[in-house]
């Protein structure tokens, strides 16, 4: 059950956590890019003076001293033609530094000292390629892709467990036209056609979610076949007819319930298959696009950057391997548990 | 057995025309053409172009003249590579695919069978506890985190092995594409060999041939040829993805696959070159899945009589 544990800190963490990690997803700090993981507060001192030396260029100064005095830097601009007042707003909107206080004002405004507060950012994760703080982007793309497992394996188990119900009560003639009919679309190379219908249409959620579904449902189709061969000659069933029930109350009342079990193991190992296939396909560019993201999409970013920031694709890779261990091993203990016969 | 056969491939031909029918029209329907480049082409060009390759007819006669070409053997000339039938394409590719995958293939057997057996003999054992974690765990890594996490430890840090490539197959190239194929194929073969076995070890012959007094390795290799079983079945898909080629691993390891043609032409709109590979991969899944039931049959006689 530890499995169970994980996996609701971290669908909760996906929930709530980007609102507690004191960044925008979108924010981007062009100062910090690639910063490694780690628990410092930024930016640290290696980055402060490259950022400031951008920043006074861009205000066209000189940086003539910078002095720190716990939170608050101060800062002797200086320029032949005079420091413009209002390129000082570059300072705030830089996101590293707060609102700036004129203390003195030198030679008629050839040189001019600032009280500039430093901001205390935190990445725990680090940052990704534009200066993004990977902990919460890592979070938001699990959102997408925890919503796309369970929505995409929702649909899946629907159409298998109507198909295979249906299926499985009719017998006989139509059952086999049926499960044929599954046979085929087995040996279909599916995967194939899904990279298909993403390359030329262009690819959105909802179509990757309908293409991944048409893949996922036929093992459910199965399960739920083979369940229903062996419920429907149960005395309840004989009962339910003989007190008038139809055909499809019969499906829905009593043999649907009557599968949950294995439908629940099947789905419960179903959420990650459709969470490796969605991380799959947006990894060759064909899922999740700009400006929504999936770990699938930050594992990609992170195996082009793995040379010089490896912290890249460890962030968004343990996320996913965390999440789809947990489901398969929660999965596992399901079945156990459902299952008479282990030991 | 033959009949078997015979009307397993007889059924073969209907799932084929539906591979090729639905791809043909997924692909005429979608948006853009084999043509266009970055810089069009002029309106004489383009139309001189899609006369000679036939695409201004109308699209149910050009179907009709793919069919028939088929039915000759013929996949016709790719768009995007200039001079290049299909057939060629898919004859450089296929060789490269099915060698990574093949030796995948008997890598992830062997090792998961093995793992599996030992496992199984052991229930409760070290290695069995260890399993359980282990094939969750190698599941779950996909292989477009494991490929570049080798090429990282192997080629950059270590430098025993090269990153990416091909090189006419030299065994050194072949290492890490085919440990990262083979990975997540050792768990869940594992995981299946040893619930099967271990549900044939429980089994009334087993125990009246223990009590009898077999040496254990003699019982064992009785139960192994029922256990295997559904390892068997499922290897005959596994086998069909792993020989033509997984699209991510021939990507990163910059191989040059059938999987990497399929993606190429996909994006290129190489209509013809999509549709011989996506053929040839239906094609593989048929006869391998084919291949697998005639050899449960083999294992279980009962099979054969069903069949």
């Amino acid at each position: 059950m530890a499995a169970l544990a994980v996996l609701i800190g971290i669908a909760l963490a996906c929930l709530a956590g980007p609102g507690f990690t004191g960044h925008d997803p979108e924010r981007a700090y062009p100062d910090l890019r690639q910063l490694p993981a780690g628990l410092a507060a930024q930016p640290d001192a290696a980055h402060l003076g490259p950022a400031l030396e951008r920043l006074a260029f861009r205000m066209r100064a000189r940086l003539d001293a910078v002095a720190r005095d716990g939170d608050t830097l101060r800062l002797t601009l200086g320029s032949e033609a005079g420091v413009d007042r209002r390129s000082l707003v570059y300072l705030p909107r830089s996101a590293l530094f707060g609102a700036p206080e004129i203390l003195e004002d030198r030679d008629g405004g050839r040189g001019l000292v600032v009280a500039v507060p430093l901001r205390r950012l935190y990445f725990p994760l680090g940052t990704d390629i534009q200066g993004r703080d990977l902990l919460t982007r890592c979070l938001v793309a699990g959102r997408i892709s925890l919503a796309i497992g369970l929505a995409t394996s929702l649909v899946a188990l629907l159409i298998g467990v109507a198909y295979g119900a249906t299926a499985g009560f009719l017998g006989g003639a139509a059952d086999a036209v049926m499960m044929r009919f599954v046979d085929v679309l087995y040996a279909l190379p599916f995967v194939f056609f899904v990279i298909l219908l993403l390359v030329f249409f262009r690819s959105s959620l909802v179509l990757m979610l309908v293409a991944i579904a048409a893949v996922e449902w036929l093992d459910m189709a199965r399960v739920v076949r083979a369940q229903t061969l062996s419920l429907r000659e149960r005395d309840f069933v004989r009962a339910a007819r003989a007190l008038g029930v139809g055909t499809p109350g019969i499906i829905a009342r009593h043999i649907v319930p009557n599968t949950l079990g294995p439908v629940a193991v099947t789905a419960t190992l179903l959420v990650p298959q459709v969470i490796l296939l969605e991380s799959f396909l947006s990894f060759l560019g064909l899922g999740v696009q700009e400006p929504q993201t999936s770990w699938g999409v930050l594992v990609a970013d992170g195996a082009r950057a793995i040379e010089a920031a490896p912290h890249m694709l460890a962030a968004p890779a343990l996320f996913l391997i965390a999440t789809l261990v947990a489901l398969n091993l929660f999965g596992d203990g399901l079945a156990d548990a459902l299952d008479p016969r282990a030991d | 057995m033959i009949r078997f056969i015979l009307r397993r491939l007889a059924q073969a031909v209907p799932t084929l025309l539906a591979v090729v029918t639905v791809s043909f029209f997924l692909m005429r329907l979608a948006p853009g053409g084999p043509f266009d480049m970055e810089r069009p082409l002029a309106p004489a060009a383009m139309e001189n172009l899609r006369r000679v390759y036939g695409l201004d007819r109308p699209l149910i006669a050009q179907f009709g003249s793919y069919l028939a070409a088929l039915a000759r053997g013929d996949l016709g000339p790719s768009f995007s590579f200039r001079d290049q039938s299909v057939l060629d394409l898919i004859a450089r590719g296929l060789p490269v695919s099915a060698t990574l995958g093949a030796l995948a293939l008997v890598l992830a057997s062997s090792l998961g069978v093995g793992l599996g057996v030992a496992a199984a003999l052991r229930r409760g054992g070290a290695l069995d506890r260890l399993l359980g974690i282990g094939a969750a765990l190698t599941l779950s890594l996909p292989s477009f985190v494991v490929a570049p996490l080798l090429q990282i430890a192997f080629g950059l840090s270590l430098r025993w092995l090269p990153l990416s490539g091909w090189d006419g197959g030299a065994p050194s190239h072949l290492v890490l594409p085919v440990i990262t194929l083979a990975l997540p194929q050792v768990g869940a073969l594992a995981r299946l060999t040893r619930a099967s076995l271990g549900e044939v070890l429980r089994t009334q012959p087993v125990r009246t041939m223990r009590s009898l007094g077999l040496p254990p390795l003699r019982v064992t290799r009785h139960a192994l040829r029922g256990a295997l079983l559904p390892v068997v079945a499922y290897l005959g898909p596994l086998a069909a993805s792993l020989l033509t080629g997984s699209v991510v691993v021939e990507t990163i390891f910059g191989l040059p696959g059938i999987g990497r043609y399929f993606v190429e032409g996909a994006l290129n709109r190489d209509y013809t070159l999509v549709m011989g590979t996506v053929l040839l991969v239906a094609a593989l899944v048929i006869a391998l899945n084919l291949a697998a039931d005639l050899a449960c049959a083999w294992l279980d006689p009962r099979l054969r009589v069903a069949a």
